[in-house]
This record gives C-alpha cells, sequence and structure tokens, in this order.
C-alpha cells in the first residue's frame, strides 16, 4: 500500500504561518509511455492533494501527469487553533489515502515548536524516484 | 562573352538558400506546441488580461534529469479575505500535455508559496500563471534545459 510522509510542525503560536511538507510513494504513470511492444501505458496518476485544517480545505492541488513520481509538496497555513490537519490524496483507479496530524497552538509567548514527523527519520527532501 | 558563375556568386546563392530554410526550420516546431499552451492558458484567464511581475517562479536553469525538476512558485500577497491569491497554474509548451498543477489558496493558506518536483519532455518555457482575488492574473516564465528528457524511457 502507498505510503505517505507528512511534517507538520507539532506546536506553534497563534497566527504563525507554518510550512507543511507532504511526500506520497505513487508511480505517477503519465499515460504517455509505451511499452517495447509500442502498447501504450495507462494513465493512473493522483489527481487532487486536500488539505483541511479541522475540517476546513486551506490548499487543494490539481495535479496532472508532469507531476513527478512521488509526489512532493510544501505549502503552507496559518496556525489558528489546536486540532487536526487531514492531507488526503485521491486519484486514478480508487487511489485514495489520508494522513493527518495533530497541531498545538498556543499564545504567542510559547516556546518555539519543534518539527514532527510521521514516520521515522528520513528525508522528505529526496524522496526514492 | 559569358561569364562563369565566380566564387562571389557561388556563395551568394547557396547562402539564400540556406537562410531561407534556416527560417522556415526554426519558425515550424516554435509556432505548434507553443499554441496548446496558449490555449490551456486561455482556458483558465478567458479574455482577461494577463501582468508580468509580482509571481516568482523558481526552476534551475539545467537539469540533467527532466523526470524530477525541482519547482518553487510564490505571489507577493498579504493574503487576507480582502486580498489574497487564489490560485497558481503551472504551464509547460513541449510536454505532451501544457497542464502541469493547480495549486488552491485560500487567506488560511497564510503565504501564497508552494513547491514540487515536476517532469519537464524537453527543453522549453515554463509558465506560472496566478489568479489574485481581485480578479486579476499575473504570470511568470522560466527557461530550463533539459539534458535527459522525462517520457523517453520504455517500461
Amino acid at each position: 500500500m502507498a505510503s505517505a510522509l507528512i511534517n507538520v510542525p507539532s506546536r506553534a503560536k497563534r497566527g504563525e504561518v507554518i510550512e507543511i511538507k507532504a511526500l506520497i510513494s505513487h508511480p505517477m504513470e503519465t499515460g504517455y509511455r509505451r511499452t517495447q511492444l509500442g502498447v501504450r501505458i495507462p494513465r493512473d496518476i493522483i489527481r487532487v492533494f486536500v488539505c483541511t485544517y479541522n475540517g476546513t480545505e486551506v490548499f487543494r492541488a490539481e495535479l496532472h501527469s508532469a507531476i513527478a513520481a512521488n509526489p512532493f509538496i510544501v505549502f503552507s497555513t496559518v496556525a489558528t487553533e489546536s486540532g487536526t490537519l487531514a492531507l488526503s490524496w485521491t486519484g486514478d483507479n480508487g487511489f485514495s489515502v489520508t494522513e493527518s496530524a495533530t497541531i498545538i497552538v498556543g499564545d504567542p509567548d510559547m516556546a518555539p515548536h519543534t518539527p514532527q514527523r510521521s514516520e521515522p527519520s528520513r528525508e522528505t527532501r529526496d524522496g526514492p524516484r | 562573352m559569358e561569364r562563369l558563375p565566380s566564387r562571389r556568386d557561388f556563395l551568394r546563392v547557396v547562402g539564400g538558400v540556406t537562410a531561407g530554410l534556416a527560417a522556415t526550420i526554426v519558425i515550424e516546431p516554435a509556432a505548434a506546441t507553443p499554441a496548446a499552451m496558449q490555449d490551456a492558458i486561455r482556458k483558465i484567464v478567458g479574455s482577461a488580461r494577463v501582468g508580468t511581475g509580482r509571481v516568482k517562479l523558481e526552476l534551475p536553469p539545467l537539469v540533467e534529469n527532466g523526470n524530477t525538476v525541482p519547482l518553487a512558485v510564490s505571489v507577493e500577497s498579504p493574503m487576507t479575505e480582502a486580498d489574497h491569491v487564489r490560485a497558481i497554474h503551472v504551464f509547460t509548451e513541449k510536454n505532451p500535455q501544457p497542464e502541469v498543477v493547480s495549486f488552491r489558496f485560500g487567506p488560511r493558506a497564510g503565504r501564497a508559496q508552494v513547491a514540487t518536483r515536476i517532469r519537464l519532455a524537453d527543453t522549453q518555457t515554463v509558465v506560472a500563471i496566478s489568479e489574485l482575488s481581485d480578479g486579476s492574473f499575473w504570470a511568470a516564465n522560466a527557461n530550463v534545459v533539459v539534458t535527459l528528457a522525462a517520457c523517453l524511457e520504455d517500461a
């Protein structure tokens, strides 16, 4: 099964803009490649990526074939309240994965946040091809 | 007495023919696929005018592998309810399909800044168009030289 790796700060100050990194393993088969016999390989890509913050949509990306395999997206959102960030990927052939992370939002004079990873240490910047 | 064609005449004729050929060769492909990109852009923009500036598109000028090209795009915006970036669309001129990705934002995004990795089938120009909450459109483009193109390998 596809595995997703997300990076969301575990705590943030209210009103702070936080950066979220999301990586998922997926071949992103373009639909333009052919086998050696000349048969076209059918398209199999992730079409939509959505991030919801306590149920409210804050970011969305519509992907096409020109997104590299194992889509990696970095975006940001405003830390408004403590709660859950749900990241979901949906695509061809019934592909659907949702990964969520919790965030604690405190007053502006709170201690600085430390990054939290959903899985053991693996650098999200250079994922597998 | 009839003069034999001199070296100068010969060169003039050959030069003219080559120049003509070169002109046709350059014009043909340059007009073919970018038209598809223009159509795709028109579909998003409609009849609105697209300004240049405000959008910052970062791509490496030279990439070895077109299968994963890091792309970062950002737009200067206060991201408030009244003035924010609604979307950023990315297009290419020589990929099999001009659309690459569309990012949708709201004031909750905080910053209109995203990064991802894309595929490039050839050395080409990548265009990013941003759509603002006031209905205006802004564009930026970047040229990328690709050594090993995506989409060519057999499975």
